[in-house]
C-alpha cells in the first residue's frame, strides 16, 4: 500500500515536468515579441534590449526553459512584465478567490448531482427517472457563460435581486462571509455549479443502473434486506467511480472558471489569465498555467490514492 | 482418403510430426517502486514430448498447469524462452528449417471459447476465408472453399454463411471454429478445450465430427482438456501435466489402467465414480495447488505426495519405464536407482 | 454424419443484418434520438443553406436601428448593437460555430483513433510512449488547455480548430487503447494472428470493426463540448474576430446590450443551446443502439 503511495507520488513527477514543459512551450511558440506589451513600439533600441536582457528573453530557449523551471520550484515566477508586480504573489491571490467561488460550486454541484443521480438510479425508466435525466442533459447542454448571463438578466436586470459583477466592497483582497459579500457570489457560484451537477448526475445514475443489476443485490434482497441497507453496499460499490468523477470536476472548476469569471468580473485565476493573455504578459501567464496545471496533477493523484483506498480491488504495491 | 501418399509429408512416416524440447516460458511479474520485475510465473518448464503421424495425444491436468500455454507456444501465438520445435523433421524458426509463417500453414489451433473467438462483426464465411487470403488463396475459391468447409463440418452453406456467430449454437460456433482452422489444410490441430464449454450432447456430436474429420483429412491432434473421460475416448497417447512440468506420457489405456505417477493415480480416483459399490469415500489429494510464481523446488508434486521423500527434492527427469515402452514417469519412485525407497531395482 | 435438420438444402442464401444495420434500426425506434437528428440537421442545413434563406446581409449595419426588439416591423428576432438582423446573423453564425465545432472532433476522431488503435493493438514501449504522452495532457483541464493553447497561437478560425484538435486528441486516443487492448485480448485475434496474416490486415478486417463504433459514440458526446468550448473561446476573444457571424463571438458583443434589449443579446446563446442539447441527445440514442448488441 506504502509503495503505491510513493509510486504513485514518484510516478507525478515526470507528468509535472511534462506539464511546465508544455507551459513554457505554449507560451514561447507564440508568435510575438513577448515584450511588445510594456514597451511601446518608438521606444530606443537600448532600453528595449536592455529590458530583455533584464527578464532573460534575449537567452536560449533551453536556457530560460532551466531557469524558469528552477525558481519555479522555490516559488519564485517573476515578476509581471505589465504591472511589474511579483506573479507568484498574484497568482496565489487570485488562486485564492477561485477557491472561494470554486469550492461552494463544487458543493452545490456535487451534492445535487449525487441526489439527482441516485433517485434516476433508482427509479429508472419512470417520470422522475426522466426528470432527473433530463435536468442532467441540460446541464451538460447548456453554455455556462450564456447561463450566466441569463441569471444577470433575470436577477440583476429585471429584479434587481442581485449584483451582476464583481466579488463585492473590498475588490479581490477583502473577501469576508457576510451577506455583503456573499449576495456577488450566488449567482457565479449556481452558475458554475451546473456542469458538474450534470455529469455527476449522469455518472451516479449509471453506475448505479449498473450495481443494482448485479446479482449480488438480487441476492442481497433474497436475504431480506431493505432498500435501506442495500443502499449501504451500492454505494460503496459506487463510491470508487463516483469519487473519480467528483476529483475530475473539481480540477475542471478550479481551473476551468475562467469563462463565469469573465462574465461575472470575478478577479480569480481565470480572470487573471485572460488578462495576461489579452496583454501577453508572459510571466504571469506562465505562472498561472503552471498554477493550475500543477494543482490538476495533485488532485489526480488524491483522486487516485483516494480511489484505491475506497476500492479493495485496484489496491496494488 | 488415407490411402493416397500425403504430398505435404516430407519426413516419411517414421518420423514424428511434432518434436518439442524443453520448453519453457515465465510470465514476469512485476512490482515494486520501480516497476521492476519480481518474480515469474512459471507457467511452462522443460516440457518434451513427441506427437506421432496421425495419432491423437491427449494433454491432462488442472487449471493452471500450463497446458493452454503449450497450445500457444507451440502455435507462437506467445514465444517462448528456451525450447526447441521440429515440425516434420525441419526446426521452427532455424535457418534451414521451417519459418513461422508456414509452420501457420501446416498447424491449426481451435480454442475453447467458442463465442470470442470469431469476430462478431464478420459473417461466418468471412471469418473461415480470412486466413486463406492471406497464404495466397484468391477472393472467389477462398469462399468457394469455406463453404465446402461447412458442408463438411455439417452446416449447410446457404443457412449459414452469411450469417453472425451471435445467431448460432456454441456447438455450431465451434463447428465454424473447426471448419475455419480447417481452411489452411493444416497437418496438425490443436484443440484447446474446444469441447469444455459445450452441452453433453453436443460434445458428442462434435467428437464424433473431429473423428471423421481426421480420418478424412489425414490429421494429427493435440488434444488438451482437464475432462479425463473424453480424453480416454479420443486420444491414443496421453501427456498429464502439473505445474508447468510433463509427468507421465503414454499409451492412453496403458496410463488410465495402471497409472505410475502419484499425481496421475489422484487425478484418476478423483473421477466421480458411477458405480455405487465404488464410491470415491476420501480425497485423494490433499491442499491447494501450489502457486505457479513459488513453485516447490526440486519435483513439484512433493508438497502433496504422499510418497515423497528427501531425494525428492531434486527435480526427476521424465524417463522411460522400460525402453521398448512408450510409457514414461517423472517420478523418483518410479525410476531405478534414483534412491527413492519404493524405486525398483536398476 | 446422420442428416439433421442443420443439413436440409436451403434454396436461397440466408443473409443477416449487419451490426450496423441493426444499430440504425433500433436507434430510429427512438423518438427523441430521431427528433433531435432531424432538427441538427435542419441546423446544419439552414447554415448551408444561409445565402438563400437569411432575409438580410449580416454585415449590414445600420446606426438607427440597434438593438430593436423581437418582432420588431422587418427584425423578425431584432437588431444587434450595431443594427445588424439577428436573424440573418445567427443563420450566417450556424456556419462558423458548426464548423469550429464538428472540425476538431473530426480531426481529433482520426488523430486519435490511431494513436489509440497502434498503442492498443501494438504494447510495449508504443503503448508507454504515447500513453505518457497523453498523460501529460491530461494534467490539464480542458478549458484551460484550450484557453492556453489559443492564448498562445493568438485569435483566429484556424488556431481555434487547432487549440480545439490538441484538447480532444488525448481523450479520444485514451477510449481507443482502452477498447483496443479489449478486443486484442480476444481469442478471434489470436486466430486471426495464427493464420500468418500481417498486423496491418488483421487491425484493419478485425480491430478496426470492433473499435470503431465505441470510439466514434465517444466522439459524438464530445461534440456538444467542442461547439460550447469553440463559441466560448469566441466569447473570450481568442476566436474568430468582428465583424464575423459567429454564436459565441455574438454573445460577447452583445454582453453589454443585457440591460437595454436583455431578450436580443441572449439569443445566440439559444442557437448554441438548442445545437448543444440535440447533438448530445443524438448522442445518447446513438450509445444507447449500440449498447443492447451485447
Amino acid at each position: 500500500m506504502l509503495t503505491y503511495l510513493l509510486r504513485r507520488i514518484l510516478y507525478a513527477v515526470p507528468i509535472a515536468l511534462g506539464v511546465s514543459l508544455v507551459v513554457f512551450s505554449l507560451v514561447h511558440l507564440a508568435p510575438g515579441d513577448p515584450l511588445s506589451a510594456v514597451v511601446p513600439a518608438d521606444a530606443p533600441a537600448e532600453v528595449v534590449e536592455k529590458l530583455r536582457h533584464d527578464y532573460g528573453f534575449d537567452r536560449p530557449l533551453p536556457v530560460q526553459f532551466f531557469l524558469w523551471a528552477r525558481h519555479a520550484v522555490v516559488g519564485d515566477l517573476g515578476r509581471s512584465v505589465a504591472t511589474g508586480e511579483d506573479v507568484a504573489t498574484q497568482v496565489l491571490a487570485a488562486v485564492d478567490n477561485t477557491i472561494t467561488l470554486a469550492i461552494p460550486a463544487a458543493i452545490l454541484g456535487f451534492t445535487s448531482g449525487i441526489i439527482l443521480g441516485g433517485i434516476a438510479g433508482y427509479r429508472q425508466g419512470r417520470w422522475l427517472d426522466r426528470v432527473a435525466t433530463g435536468i442532467a442533459t441540460i446541464g451538460i447542454s447548456v453554455p455556462h457563460y450564456w447561463l450566466g448571463m441569463v441569471l444577470v438578466i433575470v436577477f440583476s436586470v429585471e429584479l434587481n435581486a442581485l449584483p451582476a459583477m464583481g466579488m463585492g466592497e473590498g475588490g479581490s483582497t477583502a473577501w469576508a462571509w457576510d451577506w455583503a459579500h456573499m449576495q456577488h457570489l450566488i449567482l457565479p457560484m449556481v452558475t458554475l455549479a451546473f456542469i458538474p451537477m450534470g455529469i455527476v448526475t449522469r455518472t451516479v445514475r449509471a453506475t448505479i443502473a449498473e450495481t443494482l443489476g448485479q446479482d449480488f443485490v438480487e441476492a442481497l434482497r433474497a436475504k431480506g434486506l431493505g432498500d435501506a441497507r442495500i443502499l449501504g453496499h451500492v454505494a460503496k460499490n459506487v463510491a470508487p467511480t463516483v469519487l473519480a468523477v467528483l476529483g475530475l470536476q473539481l480540477g475542471y472548476l478550479l481551473g476551468g472558471s475562467i469563462l463565469i469569471e469573465t462574465v461575472f468580473g470575478w478577479p480569480g485565476s481565470g480572470f487573471l489569465l485572460n488578462t495576461a493573455i489579452l496583454t501577453r504578459d508572459i510571466p504571469v501567464l506562465q505562472g498561472t498555467i503552471l498554477v493550475l496545471g500543477m494543482f490538476f496533477v495533485a488532485l489526480n493523484v488524491l483522486v487516485d490514492l483516494a480511489q484505491t483506498l475506497v476500492d479493495p480491488r485496484i489496491r496494488r504495491g | 482418403m488415407s490411402a493416397l501418399p500425403d504430398t505435404r509429408d516430407r519426413g516419411g512416416p517414421n518420423q514424428p510430426l511434432l518434436i518439442v524440447t524443453s520448453l519453457r516460458k515465465y510470465f514476469p511479474i512485476r512490482g515494486g517502486l520501480l516497476n521492476r520485475q519480481v518474480a515469474s510465473v512459471q507457467a511452462v518448464d522443460d516440457v518434451s514430448f513427441s506427437v506421432r503421424k496421425g495419432e491423437t495425444l491427449g494433454i491432462v491436468g488442472e487449471s493452471g498447469c500450463g497446458k493452454s500455454t503449450t497450445a500457444r507456444l507451440l502455435m507462437r501465438l506467445i514465444e517462448p524462452d528456451v525450447g526447441q520445435v521440429v515440425f516434420d523433421g525441419e526446426a521452427v524458426g532455424a535457418q534451414d528449417g521451417i519459418s513461422v509463417r508456414d509452420l501457420r500453414r501446416s498447424m491449426q489451433m481451435v480454442f475453447q471459447d467458442s463465442y470470442a473467438s470469431l469476430n462478431p462483426r464478420l459473417p461466418i464465411e468471412s471469418s473461415i476465408s480470412f486466413g486463406q487470403r492471406f497464404q495466397g488463396i484468391g477472393k472467389v475459391e477462398a469462399a468457394a472453399r469455406s463453404r465446402d468447409l461447412l458442408a463438411r463440418v455439417g452446416l449447410e452453406p446457404n443457412r449459414f454463411a452469411q450469417r453472425y456467430p451471435h445467431e448460432l449454437s456454441g456447438g455450431q460456433r465451434q463447428r465454424v471454429n473447426i471448419a475455419r482452422a480447417l481452411a489452411l489444410d493444416p497437418r496438425l490441430l490443436i484443440l484447446d478445450e474446444a469441447v469444455s464449454a459445450l452441452d453433453k450432447s453436443v460434445e458428442a456430436q462434435v467428437l464424433n465430427l473431429l473423428a471423421d474429420l481426421k480420418a478424412a483429412f489425414d490429421l494429427t491432434y493435440i488434444f488438451i482438456s482437464h475432462d479425463l473421460n473424453v480424453v480416454r475416448y479420443i486420444s491414443d497417447r496421453v501427456m498429464v501435466m502439473y505445474l508447468g512440468k510433463v509427468v507421465e506420457i503414454g499409451p492412453v489405456d496403458q496410463v488410465y489402467a495402471n497409472p505410475r505417477h502419484p499425481y496421475t493415480s489422484a487425478l484418476l480416483s478423483a473421477m466421480p465414480s458411477m458405480d455405487p459399490d465404488h464410491r470415491t469415500e476420501q480425497p485423494p489429494l490433499t491442499g491447494d495447488p501450489p502457486n505457479p510464481i513459488n513453485p516447490p523446488s526440486g519435483c513439484r508434486f512433493r508438497t502433496r505426495c504422499a510418497f515423497a521423500e528427501d531425494v525428492c527434492a531434486v527435480a526427476p527427469a521424465l524417463t522411460a519405464l522400460d525402453p521398448a515402452d512408450e510409457h514414461a514417469v517423472s517420478c523418483h519412485r518410479e525410476t531405478a536407482g534414483s534412491g527413492h525407497s519404493g524405486a525398483p531395482a536398476s | 454424419m446422420t442428416a439433421t435438420a442443420l443439413d436440409a438444402p436451403v434454396a436461397v442464401p440466408v443473409k443477416s443484418p449487419s451490426h450496423w444495420a441493426n444499430v440504425v434500426r433500433r436507434f430510429r425506434r427512438d423518438p427523441i434520438a430521431v427528433t433531435c437528428l432531424v432538427l441538427l440537421l435542419l441546423i446544419i442545413a439552414a447554415a448551408i443553406f444561409a445565402p438563400w434563406i437569411a432575409p438580410y446581409d449580416p454585415y449590414k449595419t445600420s446606426m438607427i436601428r440597434r438593438l430593436q426588439v423581437i418582432g420588431a416591423p422587418h427584425y423578425l428576432l431584432g437588431t444587434d448593437e450595431l443594427g445588424r438582423d439577428m436573424l440573418s446573423r445567427l443563420i450566417y453564425g450556424g456556419r462558423l460555430s458548426l464548423f469550429m465545432g464538428l472540425g476538431p472532433v473530426a480531426i481529433a476522431l482520426v488523430v486519435g483513433g490511431c494513436l489509440g488503435v497502434a498503442a492498443g493493438f501494438l504494447g510495449g514501449w508504443v503503448n508507454t510512449a504515447i500513453m505518457r504522452t497523453v498523460d501529460v495532457f491530461y494534467a490539464f483541464p480542458s478549458v484551460l488547455l484550450a484557453i492556453a493553447i489559443s492564448g498562445a497561437l493568438g485569435a483566429g478560425l484556424l488556431n481555434s480548430i487547432v487549440s480545439l484538435t490538441i484538447v480532444f486528441v488525448p481523450p479520444i486516443t485514451r477510449v481507443a487503447e482502452s477498447v483496443t487492448t479489449g478486443v486484442r485480448s480476444l481469442d478471434f485475434v489470436d486466430a486471426a494472428r495464427a493464420t500468418g496474416a500481417d498486423t496491418f490486415s488483421i487491425i484493419r478486417v478485425h480491430v478496426l470493426g470492433n473499435v470503431l463504433g465505441p470510439v466514434f459514440v465517444y466522439a459524438s458526446s464530445l461534440i456538444s463540448v467542442s461547439i460550447i468550448l469553440s463559441s466560448g473561446l469566441s466569447f473570450l476573444g481568442l476566436g474568430v474576430k468582428p465583424p464575423e457571424p459567429e454564436w459565441g463571438l455574438m454573445l460577447n458583443t452583445l454582453r453589454q446590450a443585457i440591460w437595454i434589449n436583455p431578450i436580443v443579446s441572449i439569443l445566440p446563446g439559444v442557437a448554441i443551446f438548442a445545437t448543444s442539447i440535440c447533438c448530445n441527445l443524438v448522442s445518447d440514442g446513438l450509445r444507447a443502439a449500440m449498447d443492447m448488441r451485447r
